[in-house]
Protein backbone atom coordinates (compact mmCIF):
# COMPACT_ATOMS: atom_id res chain seq x y z
CA UNK A 1 0.00 0.00 0.00
CA UNK A 2 2.64 2.42 1.29
CA UNK A 3 4.25 2.70 -2.68
CA UNK A 4 5.48 5.36 -4.43
CA UNK A 5 3.70 4.88 -7.39
CA UNK A 6 0.55 4.81 -6.22
CA UNK A 7 1.62 8.30 -4.85
CA UNK A 8 2.89 9.30 -8.01
CA UNK A 9 0.56 7.97 -10.50
CA UNK A 10 -2.65 9.31 -8.47
CA UNK A 11 -4.68 12.66 -10.00
CA UNK A 12 -4.79 15.62 -8.02
CA UNK A 13 -7.25 14.89 -5.78
CA UNK A 14 -6.85 11.46 -4.43
CA UNK A 15 -3.10 12.81 -4.14
CA UNK A 16 -3.97 15.49 -1.30
CA UNK A 17 -5.95 12.44 0.42
CA UNK A 18 -3.41 10.49 0.11
CA UNK A 19 -1.40 12.99 1.95
CA UNK A 20 -3.58 13.92 4.38
CA UNK A 21 -3.56 10.45 5.00
CA UNK A 22 -0.39 9.90 5.49
CA UNK A 23 0.34 13.08 7.56
CA UNK A 24 -2.20 11.75 10.00
CA UNK A 25 -0.40 8.15 10.28
CA UNK A 26 2.57 9.96 11.15
CA UNK A 27 0.62 12.36 13.13
CA UNK A 28 -0.74 8.99 15.49
CA UNK A 29 2.80 7.65 15.15
CA UNK A 30 4.62 10.71 16.89
CA UNK A 31 1.65 10.93 19.48
CA UNK A 32 2.03 7.23 20.21
CA UNK A 33 5.63 7.29 20.44
CA UNK A 34 5.64 10.09 22.69
CA UNK A 35 2.84 7.90 24.90
CA UNK A 36 4.78 4.85 24.56
CA UNK A 37 7.82 6.64 25.51
CA UNK A 38 6.05 8.09 29.07
CA UNK A 39 4.42 4.80 29.67
CA UNK A 40 6.88 2.19 29.33
CA UNK A 41 10.63 1.64 31.61
CA UNK A 42 11.42 0.51 35.08
CA UNK A 43 7.92 1.69 36.43
CA UNK A 44 5.44 1.10 33.86
CA UNK A 45 2.60 3.91 34.26
CA UNK A 46 -0.70 3.42 32.44
CA UNK A 47 -2.10 6.29 30.30
CA UNK A 48 -4.42 7.31 32.49
CA UNK A 49 -1.58 7.24 35.27
CA UNK A 50 0.36 9.46 32.98
CA UNK A 51 -2.28 11.78 32.65
CA UNK A 52 -3.39 12.36 36.33
CA UNK A 53 0.08 12.75 36.86
CA UNK A 54 0.90 15.35 34.50
CA UNK A 55 -2.60 17.49 35.66
CA UNK A 56 -3.11 17.02 38.94
CA UNK A 57 -0.52 17.87 41.28
CA UNK A 58 -1.08 14.54 43.75
CA UNK A 59 2.00 13.45 44.55
CA UNK A 60 3.29 10.13 44.46
CA UNK A 61 6.02 7.87 42.66
CA UNK A 62 4.25 8.41 39.07
CA UNK A 63 3.94 11.80 39.21
CA UNK A 64 8.11 12.00 40.27
CA UNK A 65 8.93 9.46 37.33
CA UNK A 66 6.64 11.19 35.22
CA UNK A 67 7.14 14.69 35.60
CA UNK A 68 11.13 14.70 37.14
CA UNK A 69 12.33 11.68 34.34
CA UNK A 70 10.36 10.80 31.59
CA UNK A 71 7.78 13.64 30.44
CA UNK A 72 11.36 16.09 29.95
CA UNK A 73 13.17 13.59 28.64
CA UNK A 74 10.40 12.22 25.78
CA UNK A 75 9.77 16.00 24.78
CA UNK A 76 13.54 16.47 24.26
CA UNK A 77 13.81 13.64 22.55
CA UNK A 78 10.56 14.53 20.27
CA UNK A 79 12.53 18.68 19.24
CA UNK A 80 15.33 16.47 18.75
CA UNK A 81 13.93 14.66 16.28
CA UNK A 82 12.10 17.84 14.68
CA UNK A 83 14.67 19.79 14.53
CA UNK A 84 17.14 16.84 13.00
CA UNK A 85 14.66 16.20 10.56
CA UNK A 86 13.68 19.53 9.63
CA UNK A 87 17.48 20.12 9.18
CA UNK A 88 17.77 17.29 6.79
CA UNK A 89 15.19 18.23 4.96
CA UNK A 90 15.77 21.61 4.51
CA UNK A 91 19.33 20.72 3.54
CA UNK A 92 18.73 18.20 1.05
CA UNK A 93 16.18 21.02 -1.04
CA UNK A 94 18.91 23.74 -1.20
CA UNK A 95 22.22 21.05 -1.77
CA UNK A 96 19.82 19.62 -4.29
CA UNK A 97 21.53 16.21 -3.05
CA UNK A 98 19.86 13.40 -1.52
CA UNK A 99 22.96 12.70 1.05
CA UNK A 100 23.33 16.03 2.31
CA UNK A 101 21.99 16.01 6.06
CA UNK A 102 23.79 18.34 8.84
CA UNK A 103 27.03 16.18 8.84
CA UNK A 104 27.40 17.61 5.78
CA UNK A 105 27.80 21.47 6.90
CA UNK A 106 29.91 20.16 9.61
CA UNK A 107 27.81 20.45 12.90
CA UNK A 108 28.27 17.40 13.87
CA UNK A 109 31.96 17.28 13.31
CA UNK A 110 32.70 20.85 14.69
CA UNK A 111 30.10 20.05 17.66
CA UNK A 112 31.97 16.54 18.44
CA UNK A 113 35.28 18.30 18.67
CA UNK A 114 33.80 21.21 20.96
CA UNK A 115 32.53 18.80 22.97
CA UNK A 116 34.86 15.70 23.09
CA UNK A 117 37.77 18.62 23.50
CA UNK A 118 35.56 19.43 26.64
CA UNK A 119 34.83 15.87 28.18
CA UNK A 120 38.72 14.59 27.77
CA UNK A 121 40.44 17.57 28.65
CA UNK A 122 37.95 19.52 31.07
CA UNK A 123 35.80 16.47 32.59
CA UNK A 124 35.11 18.20 35.58
CA UNK A 125 33.60 21.04 34.01
CA UNK A 126 30.77 18.87 31.84
CA UNK A 127 27.95 21.72 31.89
CA UNK A 128 30.27 23.18 28.93
CA UNK A 129 29.95 21.04 26.99
CA UNK A 130 26.45 21.82 25.34
CA UNK A 131 27.10 25.72 24.82
CA UNK A 132 30.87 24.53 23.84
CA UNK A 133 29.50 21.90 21.45
CA UNK A 134 26.67 24.69 19.76
CA UNK A 135 29.58 26.70 19.26
CA UNK A 136 31.76 24.37 17.45
CA UNK A 137 28.53 23.57 15.50
CA UNK A 138 27.84 26.89 14.70
CA UNK A 139 31.61 27.91 13.51
CA UNK A 140 32.45 24.53 11.46
CA UNK A 141 28.95 25.29 9.84
CA UNK A 142 30.19 29.24 8.74
CA UNK A 143 33.66 28.37 8.09
CA UNK A 144 32.26 25.33 5.28
CA UNK A 145 30.27 27.62 3.86
CA UNK A 146 33.20 30.77 4.10
CA UNK A 147 35.63 28.16 1.97
CA UNK A 148 32.49 27.53 -0.62
CA UNK A 149 32.45 30.74 -1.20
CA UNK A 150 33.60 31.71 -4.24
CA UNK A 151 31.47 34.62 -5.81
CA UNK A 152 28.32 32.21 -4.93
CA UNK A 153 27.55 29.18 -3.42
CA UNK A 154 27.52 26.12 -5.11
CA UNK A 155 25.90 23.24 -3.45
CA UNK A 156 28.67 21.28 -4.97
CA UNK A 157 31.78 23.27 -3.23
CA UNK A 158 29.60 23.02 0.12
CA UNK A 159 29.43 19.59 0.17
CA UNK A 160 33.12 18.81 -0.75
CA UNK A 161 34.44 21.80 1.75
CA UNK A 162 31.91 20.03 4.25
CA UNK A 163 33.63 16.50 3.49
CA UNK A 164 37.17 18.30 3.76
CA UNK A 165 36.51 20.05 6.95
CA UNK A 166 34.77 17.00 8.71
CA UNK A 167 37.46 14.89 7.92
CA UNK A 168 39.94 16.82 9.50
CA UNK A 169 37.48 17.94 12.93
CA UNK A 170 37.15 13.54 12.98
CA UNK A 171 41.00 12.79 13.32
CA UNK A 172 41.43 15.63 15.88
CA UNK A 173 38.52 13.93 17.99
CA UNK A 174 40.06 10.41 16.99
CA UNK A 175 43.81 12.30 18.00
CA UNK A 176 42.18 13.42 21.27
CA UNK A 177 40.43 10.19 22.42
CA UNK A 178 43.80 8.17 21.88
CA UNK A 179 46.04 10.48 23.80
CA UNK A 180 42.94 10.23 26.50
CA UNK A 181 42.55 6.97 26.01
CA UNK A 182 41.45 6.25 29.85
CA UNK A 183 38.13 8.91 29.29
CA UNK A 184 37.03 7.72 26.36
CA UNK A 185 33.70 6.20 27.45
CA UNK A 186 32.07 9.30 28.22
CA UNK A 187 33.27 11.03 24.86
CA UNK A 188 32.04 7.73 22.92
CA UNK A 189 28.62 7.39 24.46
CA UNK A 190 27.94 11.16 23.28
CA UNK A 191 29.06 10.66 20.28
CA UNK A 192 26.64 8.23 19.77
CA UNK A 193 23.78 10.21 20.97
CA UNK A 194 21.53 9.75 23.41
CA UNK A 195 18.85 11.28 25.68
CA UNK A 196 20.01 9.26 28.78
CA UNK A 197 19.73 12.26 31.90
CA UNK A 198 18.10 14.89 29.83
CA UNK A 199 16.06 17.16 31.61
CA UNK A 200 14.38 20.45 31.92
CA UNK A 201 16.91 22.34 31.67
CA UNK A 202 17.60 21.09 28.25
CA UNK A 203 14.19 21.63 26.89
CA UNK A 204 14.87 25.00 27.60
CA UNK A 205 18.00 24.94 25.25
CA UNK A 206 16.71 23.75 22.16
CA UNK A 207 12.51 24.82 22.57
CA UNK A 208 13.19 28.47 21.53
CA UNK A 209 15.24 27.02 18.24
CA UNK A 210 12.46 24.28 17.63
CA UNK A 211 9.59 27.24 17.90
CA UNK A 212 11.80 30.17 15.51
CA UNK A 213 13.35 27.31 13.01
CA UNK A 214 10.31 25.31 12.54
CA UNK A 215 8.54 28.89 11.81
CA UNK A 216 10.93 29.97 9.32
CA UNK A 217 10.70 26.11 7.62
CA UNK A 218 7.01 26.41 6.79
CA UNK A 219 7.29 29.87 5.70
CA UNK A 220 10.65 28.97 3.33
CA UNK A 221 8.55 25.80 2.00
CA UNK A 222 7.61 27.54 -1.27
CA UNK A 223 11.27 28.96 -1.59
CA UNK A 224 12.42 25.02 -0.96
CA UNK A 225 10.14 23.99 -3.60
CA UNK A 226 11.08 26.46 -6.38
CA UNK A 227 15.11 25.63 -5.66
CA UNK A 228 14.31 22.01 -6.00
CA UNK A 229 13.35 23.80 -10.06
CA UNK A 230 17.24 24.16 -10.47
CA UNK A 231 19.31 27.64 -10.08
CA UNK A 232 18.34 29.35 -13.63
CA UNK A 233 14.52 27.91 -13.26
CA UNK A 234 14.39 29.56 -9.93
CA UNK A 235 16.10 32.56 -10.98
CA UNK A 236 13.77 33.34 -13.20
CA UNK A 237 10.81 33.59 -11.09
CA UNK A 238 12.28 36.12 -9.15
CA UNK A 239 13.88 34.32 -6.62
CA UNK A 240 16.93 35.13 -5.02
CA UNK A 241 18.87 31.86 -5.14
CA UNK A 242 21.92 32.95 -2.95
CA UNK A 243 19.85 34.47 -0.17
CA UNK A 244 17.27 31.87 0.12
CA UNK A 245 19.99 29.50 0.11
CA UNK A 246 22.05 30.88 2.67
CA UNK A 247 19.14 31.61 5.07
CA UNK A 248 17.50 27.92 4.72
CA UNK A 249 21.18 27.09 5.51
CA UNK A 250 21.40 29.16 9.23
CA UNK A 251 17.80 28.10 9.70
CA UNK A 252 18.88 24.35 9.78
CA UNK A 253 22.23 24.78 10.57
CA UNK A 254 20.82 26.30 13.92
CA UNK A 255 18.08 23.28 14.37
CA UNK A 256 20.68 20.96 14.21
CA UNK A 257 23.29 22.24 16.16
CA UNK A 258 20.72 23.25 19.29
CA UNK A 259 19.88 19.26 19.09
CA UNK A 260 23.04 18.35 18.63
CA UNK A 261 24.90 19.65 21.39
CA UNK A 262 22.03 18.63 23.45
CA UNK A 263 21.83 14.33 22.80
CA UNK A 264 25.35 14.42 21.24
CA UNK A 265 26.03 13.43 17.38
CA UNK A 266 22.75 11.75 16.45
CA UNK A 267 23.70 10.56 12.87
CA UNK A 268 20.92 8.59 11.17
CA UNK A 269 17.62 11.03 11.62
CA UNK A 270 18.57 13.99 9.55
CA UNK A 271 19.35 11.84 6.83
CA UNK A 272 17.07 8.97 6.67
CA UNK A 273 13.71 10.52 8.18
CA UNK A 274 13.22 12.97 5.06
CA UNK A 275 14.28 10.49 2.75
CA UNK A 276 11.44 8.34 4.38
CA UNK A 277 8.44 11.41 4.38
CA UNK A 278 9.66 12.01 1.00
CA UNK A 279 8.73 8.65 -0.68
CA UNK A 280 5.50 8.85 1.09
CA UNK A 281 4.33 12.20 0.37
CA UNK A 282 6.24 13.57 -2.60
CA UNK A 283 8.80 16.18 -3.08
CA UNK A 284 6.61 19.10 -2.27
CA UNK A 285 8.00 20.78 0.84
CA UNK A 286 4.62 22.06 2.27
CA UNK A 287 3.87 18.54 3.04
CA UNK A 288 7.23 17.09 2.99
CA UNK A 289 8.04 19.40 6.19
CA UNK A 290 5.38 18.88 8.13
CA UNK A 291 5.77 14.83 7.63
CA UNK A 292 9.46 15.09 8.42
CA UNK A 293 8.61 16.92 11.53
CA UNK A 294 6.30 14.35 12.77
CA UNK A 295 8.23 11.22 11.61
CA UNK A 296 11.13 12.65 13.26
CA UNK A 297 9.14 12.52 16.30
CA UNK A 298 7.78 9.26 16.00
CA UNK A 299 11.03 7.56 15.54
CA UNK A 300 13.26 9.33 18.20
CA UNK A 301 10.77 8.51 20.78
CA UNK A 302 9.91 5.10 19.67
CA UNK A 303 13.80 4.50 19.69
CA UNK A 304 14.44 5.97 22.55
CA UNK A 305 11.69 3.83 24.41
CA UNK A 306 13.03 0.37 22.71
CA UNK A 307 16.84 1.51 23.97
CA UNK A 308 15.91 2.11 27.60
CA UNK A 309 13.57 -1.54 27.51
CA UNK A 310 15.85 -3.53 25.47
CA UNK A 311 18.31 -4.81 27.53
CA UNK A 312 17.10 -3.12 30.91
CA UNK A 313 18.27 -2.59 33.36
CA UNK A 314 21.41 -1.54 30.82
CA UNK A 315 20.47 1.65 28.62
CA UNK A 316 21.41 1.76 25.35
CA UNK A 317 22.76 5.05 23.15
CA UNK A 318 19.55 5.67 21.18
CA UNK A 319 22.24 6.82 18.35
CA UNK A 320 22.73 3.02 18.04
CA UNK A 321 18.71 1.65 18.25
CA UNK A 322 18.01 4.42 15.35
CA UNK A 323 20.88 2.85 13.18
CA UNK A 324 20.02 -0.49 13.28
CA UNK A 325 16.61 -0.32 12.94
CA UNK A 326 16.29 2.61 10.55
CA UNK A 327 19.19 1.37 8.46
CA UNK A 328 17.51 -1.73 7.36
CA UNK A 329 13.90 -0.07 6.48
CA UNK A 330 15.43 2.72 4.78
CA UNK A 331 16.67 -0.04 2.83
CA UNK A 332 13.56 -1.76 2.41
CA UNK A 333 11.66 1.40 1.24
CA UNK A 334 14.63 1.94 -1.71
CA UNK A 335 14.40 -1.49 -2.74
CA UNK A 336 10.32 -1.73 -3.19
CA UNK A 337 9.99 1.36 -4.77
CA UNK A 338 12.73 0.05 -7.86
CA UNK B 1 9.88 50.86 -30.10
CA UNK B 2 12.24 48.52 -28.45
CA UNK B 3 11.31 46.66 -25.01
CA UNK B 4 15.10 45.19 -24.71
CA UNK B 5 18.29 46.90 -25.11
CA UNK B 6 21.83 45.59 -24.24
CA UNK B 7 24.56 48.18 -24.89
CA UNK B 8 28.19 47.69 -24.98
CA UNK B 9 28.20 43.88 -23.41
CA UNK B 10 31.32 42.08 -22.71
CA UNK B 11 31.82 39.07 -20.25
CA UNK B 12 35.09 37.41 -19.57
CA UNK B 13 35.23 33.99 -18.52
CA UNK B 14 38.75 33.94 -16.49
CA UNK B 15 40.66 35.25 -19.39
CA UNK B 16 38.28 34.27 -22.10
CA UNK B 17 36.14 37.02 -23.62
CA UNK B 18 32.81 35.62 -24.77
CA UNK B 19 31.12 38.64 -25.58
CA UNK B 20 33.08 41.99 -26.81
CA UNK B 21 31.26 45.03 -26.96
CA UNK B 22 27.87 43.51 -28.57
CA UNK B 23 25.16 46.08 -28.61
CA UNK B 24 21.60 44.75 -29.58
CA UNK B 25 18.19 46.29 -29.62
CA UNK B 26 14.70 43.85 -29.36
CA UNK B 27 11.57 45.53 -30.85
CA UNK B 28 8.43 44.78 -28.59
CA UNK B 29 5.84 42.54 -29.85
CA UNK B 30 8.33 40.19 -32.28
CA UNK B 31 10.20 37.23 -32.75
CA UNK B 32 14.37 37.37 -32.37
CA UNK B 33 16.50 34.47 -32.71
CA UNK B 34 19.87 34.44 -31.59
CA UNK B 35 21.79 32.08 -34.01
CA UNK B 36 25.38 31.50 -34.00
CA UNK B 37 27.67 27.95 -33.94
CA UNK B 38 28.59 26.31 -31.00
CA UNK B 39 31.03 28.71 -28.89
CA UNK B 40 29.98 31.75 -30.40
CA UNK B 41 28.73 33.22 -27.11
CA UNK B 42 24.74 33.36 -28.12
CA UNK B 43 24.04 31.04 -24.60
CA UNK B 44 26.07 33.60 -22.47
CA UNK B 45 24.15 36.73 -24.29
CA UNK B 46 20.70 35.10 -23.36
CA UNK B 47 22.07 35.05 -20.20
CA UNK B 48 23.22 38.13 -19.60
CA UNK B 49 19.78 39.50 -21.27
CA UNK B 50 17.82 37.20 -18.40
CA UNK B 51 20.30 38.54 -15.60
CA UNK B 52 21.53 35.10 -15.08
CA UNK B 53 25.11 36.16 -15.39
CA UNK B 54 26.26 39.77 -14.90
CA UNK B 55 28.32 41.49 -17.69
CA UNK B 56 31.94 42.64 -16.67
CA UNK B 57 31.12 45.71 -18.68
CA UNK B 58 27.75 47.09 -20.19
CA UNK B 59 24.54 47.84 -19.48
CA UNK B 60 21.14 46.15 -20.48
CA UNK B 61 17.92 47.96 -20.10
CA UNK B 62 14.19 46.44 -19.93
CA UNK B 63 11.08 48.88 -20.61
CA UNK B 64 13.63 51.83 -20.43
CA UNK B 65 15.10 50.24 -16.59
CA UNK B 66 18.58 49.10 -15.89
CA UNK B 67 18.23 45.48 -15.70
CA UNK B 68 20.74 45.69 -12.58
CA UNK B 69 18.63 47.53 -10.59
CA UNK B 70 15.27 45.51 -10.83
CA UNK B 71 14.27 43.54 -7.65
CA UNK B 72 14.06 39.90 -8.38
CA UNK B 73 10.63 39.75 -8.45
CA UNK B 74 9.93 42.83 -10.34
CA UNK B 75 12.17 41.30 -13.13
CA UNK B 76 10.03 37.90 -13.23
CA UNK B 77 6.76 39.89 -13.50
CA UNK B 78 7.74 41.64 -16.88
CA UNK B 79 10.36 38.59 -18.31
CA UNK B 80 10.10 35.01 -18.06
CA UNK B 81 13.12 32.56 -18.75
CA UNK B 82 13.60 29.16 -19.85
CA UNK B 83 16.93 27.63 -19.68
CA UNK B 84 18.00 24.41 -21.78
CA UNK B 85 16.58 21.37 -20.54
CA UNK B 86 15.06 22.35 -17.42
CA UNK B 87 14.76 19.70 -14.57
CA UNK B 88 11.64 19.25 -11.91
CA UNK B 89 11.43 17.23 -9.46
CA UNK B 90 9.71 13.33 -10.49
CA UNK B 91 6.68 13.75 -8.96
CA UNK B 92 5.13 17.29 -9.42
CA UNK B 93 1.86 17.79 -11.61
CA UNK B 94 1.49 19.81 -14.43
CA UNK B 95 -0.82 22.06 -12.86
CA UNK B 96 1.71 22.45 -9.60
CA UNK B 97 4.30 23.25 -11.93
CA UNK B 98 2.54 25.46 -13.90
CA UNK B 99 1.46 27.24 -10.53
CA UNK B 100 5.23 27.75 -9.78
CA UNK B 101 4.58 30.45 -12.45
CA UNK B 102 2.50 32.47 -10.34
CA UNK B 103 5.65 33.41 -7.32
CA UNK B 104 6.73 36.37 -8.57
CA UNK B 105 3.22 37.86 -7.94
CA UNK B 106 2.94 35.98 -4.58
CA UNK B 107 4.04 37.70 -1.32
CA UNK B 108 5.90 35.48 1.06
CA UNK B 109 2.50 35.89 3.55
CA UNK B 110 0.30 35.16 1.00
CA UNK B 111 -0.51 32.40 -0.99
CA UNK B 112 -2.82 31.53 -3.90
CA UNK B 113 -5.29 34.32 -4.74
CA UNK B 114 -8.08 33.89 -7.46
CA UNK B 115 -6.26 36.28 -9.83
CA UNK B 116 -3.24 33.44 -9.37
CA UNK B 117 -5.79 30.58 -10.32
CA UNK B 118 -7.21 32.45 -13.30
CA UNK B 119 -3.64 32.59 -14.95
CA UNK B 120 -3.08 29.41 -14.36
CA UNK B 121 -6.05 27.93 -16.25
CA UNK B 122 -5.46 30.26 -18.75
CA UNK B 123 -1.85 29.12 -19.53
CA UNK B 124 -3.02 25.59 -19.19
CA UNK B 125 -6.00 26.03 -21.60
CA UNK B 126 -3.44 28.01 -23.83
CA UNK B 127 -0.79 25.56 -24.06
CA UNK B 128 -3.38 22.75 -24.42
CA UNK B 129 -2.28 21.32 -21.21
CA UNK B 130 -5.83 21.35 -19.63
CA UNK B 131 -6.72 17.57 -20.35
CA UNK B 132 -3.23 16.56 -18.49
CA UNK B 133 -3.35 19.16 -15.62
CA UNK B 134 -3.22 16.56 -12.98
CA UNK B 135 -0.77 14.16 -14.44
CA UNK B 136 2.34 13.74 -13.27
CA UNK B 137 5.32 15.46 -15.38
CA UNK B 138 8.12 12.48 -15.22
CA UNK B 139 5.01 10.73 -17.10
CA UNK B 140 4.79 12.92 -20.14
CA UNK B 141 6.93 13.00 -23.47
CA UNK B 142 9.83 15.48 -24.44
CA UNK B 143 7.45 17.69 -26.18
CA UNK B 144 4.76 17.80 -23.73
CA UNK B 145 7.15 18.33 -20.64
CA UNK B 146 8.34 21.35 -22.86
CA UNK B 147 4.95 22.69 -23.11
CA UNK B 148 4.52 22.67 -19.28
CA UNK B 149 7.74 24.88 -19.10
CA UNK B 150 6.20 26.37 -21.70
CA UNK B 151 3.25 27.24 -19.91
CA UNK B 152 4.75 27.68 -16.69
CA UNK B 153 6.52 30.93 -17.69
CA UNK B 154 3.16 32.11 -19.51
CA UNK B 155 1.74 31.78 -15.87
CA UNK B 156 4.54 34.77 -15.17
CA UNK B 157 2.54 37.15 -17.20
CA UNK B 158 5.68 38.55 -19.15
CA UNK B 159 6.35 40.89 -21.77
CA UNK B 160 9.19 38.77 -22.67
CA UNK B 161 9.74 35.46 -23.04
CA UNK B 162 13.57 34.16 -23.22
CA UNK B 163 14.54 30.72 -24.37
CA UNK B 164 17.21 28.75 -24.54
CA UNK B 165 17.21 26.40 -27.28
CA UNK B 166 13.12 25.50 -27.04
CA UNK B 167 13.44 22.74 -29.56
CA UNK B 168 16.68 20.75 -28.35
CA UNK B 169 16.19 17.10 -27.94
CA UNK B 170 12.41 17.14 -29.30
CA UNK B 171 11.43 15.35 -32.61
CA UNK B 172 10.64 17.50 -35.91
CA UNK B 173 6.55 17.37 -35.15
CA UNK B 174 7.25 18.39 -31.16
CA UNK B 175 9.88 21.10 -32.31
CA UNK B 176 7.30 22.20 -34.80
CA UNK B 177 4.62 21.89 -32.50
CA UNK B 178 6.36 24.45 -29.98
CA UNK B 179 7.64 26.97 -32.81
CA UNK B 180 3.73 27.10 -34.06
CA UNK B 181 2.67 27.85 -30.13
CA UNK B 182 4.86 30.51 -29.75
CA UNK B 183 4.67 31.87 -33.41
CA UNK B 184 0.75 31.90 -31.81
CA UNK B 185 1.74 33.81 -28.49
CA UNK B 186 3.61 36.28 -30.35
CA UNK B 187 0.97 37.33 -32.81
CA UNK B 188 -2.05 37.18 -30.24
CA UNK B 189 -0.09 38.24 -27.35
CA UNK B 190 2.06 40.53 -28.17
CA UNK B 191 4.60 38.70 -26.31
CA UNK B 192 8.24 39.17 -27.49
CA UNK B 193 10.28 36.30 -28.24
CA UNK B 194 13.79 36.10 -27.86
CA UNK B 195 15.66 32.52 -28.24
CA UNK B 196 18.58 31.05 -29.24
CA UNK B 197 18.46 28.31 -32.00
CA UNK B 198 20.45 26.10 -33.43
CA UNK B 199 18.16 25.25 -36.57
CA UNK B 200 18.59 28.36 -38.98
CA UNK B 201 15.57 27.20 -40.90
CA UNK B 202 13.21 27.47 -37.94
CA UNK B 203 14.64 30.82 -37.28
CA UNK B 204 14.09 31.85 -40.55
CA UNK B 205 11.08 30.60 -41.20
CA UNK B 206 9.31 31.68 -37.10
CA UNK B 207 11.43 35.09 -36.63
CA UNK B 208 11.09 38.71 -37.38
CA UNK B 209 14.69 39.35 -36.55
CA UNK B 210 17.74 36.70 -36.58
CA UNK B 211 21.25 37.65 -34.84
CA UNK B 212 24.10 35.78 -35.77
CA UNK B 213 26.94 35.62 -33.44
CA UNK B 214 30.70 34.75 -34.28
CA UNK B 215 32.97 34.94 -31.49
CA UNK B 216 30.88 37.04 -28.75
CA UNK B 217 30.21 39.73 -31.71
CA UNK B 218 27.42 40.42 -33.90
CA UNK B 219 28.07 39.10 -37.23
CA UNK B 220 24.88 40.36 -38.72
CA UNK B 221 21.49 41.00 -37.44
CA UNK B 222 18.18 42.39 -39.41
CA UNK B 223 15.58 40.42 -41.45
CA UNK B 224 16.13 36.86 -41.77
CA UNK B 225 15.67 37.34 -45.81
CA UNK B 226 18.97 39.98 -45.10
CA UNK B 227 21.25 38.00 -42.55
CA UNK B 228 20.47 34.31 -43.23
CA UNK B 229 22.53 34.40 -46.89
CA UNK B 230 25.17 31.90 -48.50
CA UNK B 231 27.91 34.71 -47.43
CA UNK B 232 26.73 34.15 -43.74
CA UNK B 233 26.93 30.49 -43.85
CA UNK B 234 30.10 30.45 -45.12
CA UNK B 235 31.49 33.19 -43.17
CA UNK B 236 30.04 32.04 -39.81
CA UNK B 237 29.01 28.39 -39.83
CA UNK B 238 31.81 27.31 -42.02
CA UNK B 239 29.27 25.48 -44.57
CA UNK B 240 28.16 25.83 -48.32
CA UNK B 241 24.65 26.21 -49.14
CA UNK B 242 22.12 27.38 -51.10
CA UNK B 243 19.56 29.76 -50.33
CA UNK B 244 15.61 29.36 -51.95
CA UNK B 245 12.93 31.66 -51.05
CA UNK B 246 9.11 30.00 -50.03
CA UNK B 247 5.69 32.04 -51.05
CA UNK B 248 5.86 34.25 -48.57
CA UNK B 249 9.61 35.19 -49.17
CA UNK B 250 11.45 33.98 -46.05
CA UNK B 251 14.64 32.31 -46.85
CA UNK B 252 14.86 28.65 -46.87
CA UNK B 253 18.55 26.79 -46.51
CA UNK B 254 19.92 23.83 -47.97
CA UNK B 255 23.77 22.70 -46.70
CA UNK B 256 25.71 21.38 -49.40
CA UNK B 257 28.93 20.44 -47.44
CA UNK B 258 31.41 21.75 -45.67
CA UNK B 259 33.58 25.01 -46.86
CA UNK B 260 36.64 23.56 -47.86
CA UNK B 261 39.87 25.42 -45.37
CA UNK B 262 42.11 27.09 -47.60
Amino acid sequence: MLNKKIFSCRGTRDRSEWRAFILVIFLLLALGGIALSLSVGALSISLNEIITAIFSDTPGANRQVIWNIRLPRTLVGALVGVNLSLAGAILQGVMKNPLADPHIIGVSSGAGLAGVSIMVLFPHKEYLVTPFAFFGAMLAAIFIYILAWKGGIRPVRIILAGVAVSAFLNSAISALLVFYSDRVHGALMWMVGGLSARSWPHLDIILPYTIIGGILAILGARRLNILNLGDEIARGLGLNVEVSRIALTAVAALMAASAVSVVGLLGFVGLIVPHAARLLVGSDYRYLLPASALLGVAVVTLSDTLARVAFAPIEIPVGIIMAFVGAPFFLYLLRRDA
Amino acid sequence: MSIMKAEALSVNFDDKMVLKDLSLAIEEGKIISILGPNGSGKSTLLNVLSRNIKPNKGIVYLDGQNLAQLSGKRLAQQMAVLPQSPQAPSDLTVRDLVEFGRFPHQSWWRGKSEQDEVCVSWALTQTGLTQMADRVVSTLSGGERQRVWIAMALAQKPEILLLDEPTTYLDICHQLEIMELLAAFNHEHKLTVVMVLHDINHAARYSDYVAVLQQGQIFAAGKPADVITEHTLREVFRVESEISFDSSGKPMVMIRGLTSKN
